[in-house]
């Protein structure tokens, strides 16, 4: 047992091509991010506090898609959202109370970032089909700057997980994709916490963030063995990735797509920063 | 395979006092309804068909929160959210803040249908119903005098926690919790009852799907979104079951129930009444809700941990009940 923290910034068809000078920037955010964390979670903040302050961190980089650097919608502006979920840990026998948030997309906001977002580089992804998976080979430039999630634990097993986006290239003005949805994107209870990433309607069909804490509870299986089933078995190829850390500190971070931006620190001293695969 | 079946909601969380006409009204808008999905099922239409068109029904009329009836924004305006569910490939679709949409269910049917996503809201929302020519009426359509005259009290209440009109007669049956006036999502029933809508549905050939509609919560904030919408907490179906939940929003979301029914069935091997009650009993703490589901061997539960439920079931084999309380 002990703290644990794991962050991503987006899962998707990140080719192995992907040259350094788009690489280093991500990697130095997410070292950056993994260290601010784990400060925090030393310094015996509450993980909810924690999950806030790293995903705040990647909002405000225009590497990733959330906040600053959102992908546009069909109409050139930027409509973000995001969630926060705390999954209480209370002693003595009290019930689980896991207060949320909904943050619907701001207008208010999207109002200051439109400007900004002007000064964004347009994402060169395929706006995802419905029926269609379309794997068209892109010839520069990672496939899906992803969305961007924390989840971390402490060491009462105090758990929180929060993930933020600006969507998809492309998409229709006003569609809320898994990020904001409890149970989807985002989940937090007294088994685990997840932040899930990739093809939003895919995730959101499979319910995927729920499904890991729901399959540890009912099937009884590790952190590490549900969130394996839910992103081999419930979600299809190419479709999904999660960060998810458990009351006793384990820590995964399984993906089915090409790669994931993702780093994970624990107390015992373990740390890993990666984009691809680790063999 | 068992047959088909069918359950319909208007809401979980009743005020104990709510007068016998209403009673009555409730009763036969929950009968009408449920008849028009028999026939249709009867008629060997698709369980996501049937639950959209009886969840239209229900939006079309002003009694229950939805469609036209909703409650109000603390703006005086109506705000309306839905979702639908197809069990067979898991796909969905799910609306949020229409303002002009005549039936939300069947903008929430055609995203799932016509769009590249699975949920559209506001004015992206709207522009998609528009082109895809569903019929667009005024604001003003969905305000009920009614529920002009319960935005009031509802302000009131806010200012003033407890509402002295309100008879404290015949609460000692209600949930221990409470030593007032009855409440849910921590105002007082009579101004706060819930009243979303919902269908759920398994049809002959055994595929479920589950849909849900609401104007949401009496005086909430412009841009407040629910359970209703959102897949998993109001609505879920899958190849098991379909299931649609009322009642705090909050609780509904935090528990995931929709899905927790689903995933109870297939993590843990339940079957479908067992599966109701133990999410009803163990996924909402203190919250207070309500759902309807069926599952796809033609079976109909439903479960609330509040003060009655109006709801209507029936299956196949004849079985058919309306009712209001435990």
């Amino acid at each position: 047992m002990g703290w644990a923290i794991a962050l991503h910034g987006g899962a998707g068809n990140i080719p192995l091509t992907l040259p350094p000078e788009r690489r280093e920037p991500e990697e130095a955010a997410l070292r950056h991010c993994l260290q601010m964390g784990t400060a925090a979670l030393k310094a015996k903040q509450p993980p909810l506090d924690v999950v806030e302050l790293v995903v705040r961190e990647l909002e405000n980089n225009p590497h990733f898609n959330a906040g600053r650097g959102s992908v546009l919608t069909s109409n050139g502006t930027v409509e973000m959202e995001a969630c926060i979920m705390d999954g209480i840990c209370k002693e003595q026998g009290v019930e689980t109370i896991d207060p949320s948030h909904f943050i619907t997309p701001n207008n208010i906001e999207r109002l200051e970032r439109v400007k900004e977002a002007n000064r964004v580089q347009i994402d060169y992804t395929e706006p995802i089909q419905k029926e269609v998976e379309k794997q068209t080979p892109v010839a520069d430039g990672d496939s899906q700057i992803g969305t961007v999630g924390c989840v971390a634990v402490d060491i009462q097993g105090n758990l929180a997980a929060a993930t933020s986006t600006g969507g998809f290239v492309n998409k229709m003005v006003g569609r809320i994709g898994d990020t904001p949805i409890i149970g989807a994107g985002t989940y937090a209870n007294r088994f685990c916490a997840v932040s899930a990433t990739g093809k939003g309607e895919a995730i959101m069909r499979a319910t995927v963030a729920r499904d890991v804490a729901a399959i540890m509870e009912y099937k009884g299986l590790s952190l590490k063995d549900a969130a394996d089933y839910v992103i081999q078995e419930c979600a299809p190829r190419g479709t999904a990735g999660l960060v998810a850390v458990s009351a006793t500190g384990e820590v995964t971070m399984p993906f089915n797509t090409t790669g994931m931006f993702r780093a994970c620190a624990t107390e015992d001293g373990y740390s890993e920063i990666g984009i691809w695969p680790s063999v | 395979m068992g047959g088909w079946a069918i359950a319909v909601h208007g809401g979980a969380g009743v005020d104990p006092n709510l007068p016998h006409e209403r009673q009555e009204e409730a009763k036969q808008l929950l009968t009408r309804c449920l008849n028009l999905g028999i026939s249709a099922l009867r008629s060997s239409l698709s369980a996501i068909d049937v639950v959209e068109l009886v969840v239209r029904e229900l939006e079309s009329d002003p009694l229950f929160n939805s469609g036209r009836g909703s409650a109000l924004t603390g703006k005086g305006t109506v705000e309306m959210e839905a979702s639908i569910m197809d069990g067979s490939g898991r796909r969905c679709g799910a609306v949020s803040g229409l303002t002009m949409v005549k039936n939300p269910v069947s903008l929430a049917r055609l995203v799932m249908d016509k769009s590249p996503h699975s949920y559209l809201a506001f004015s992206g929302a709207e522009e998609f119903g528009r082109q895809q020519g569903l019929e667009m009426v005024d604001n003003s359509y969905f305000i009920t005098e009614d529920n002009v005259e319960m935005l009031k009290l509802a302000k009131e209440a806010n200012t003033i926690m407890y509402d002295y009109r309100i008879p404290t007669v015949g609460l000692d049956t209600c949930s221990a919790v409470v030593e007032s006036p009855l409440q849910m999502n921590g105002l007082p029933i009579s101004v706060y009852a819930p009243e979303t809508v919902g269908c759920v549905v398994v049809d002959s050939e055994g595929r479920c799907a589950a849909a849900t509609s609401t104007g949401g919560l009496m005086n909430k904030m412009t841009g407040r979104i629910g359970d209703s919408p959102l897949i998993g907490a109001g609505t879920y179906a899958c190849d098991l079951c379909g299931v649609s939940c009322t009642g705090e929003g909050e609780a509904i979301i935090r528990g995931t129930l929709s899905r927790d029914v689903a995933a109870v069935m297939e993590y843990k091997g339940l079957g479908l009444q067992e599966a109701v009650d133990y999410v009803i009993q163990e996924r909402l703490d203190e919250g207070k809700a309500g759902l309807i589901a069926v599952s796809r061997n033609g079976e109909v539960a439903y479960g609330f941990n509040c003060v009655g439920m109006f709801r209507g079931c029936a299956t196949e084999n004849g079985f058919m009940e309306v009712g209001i309380w435990e």
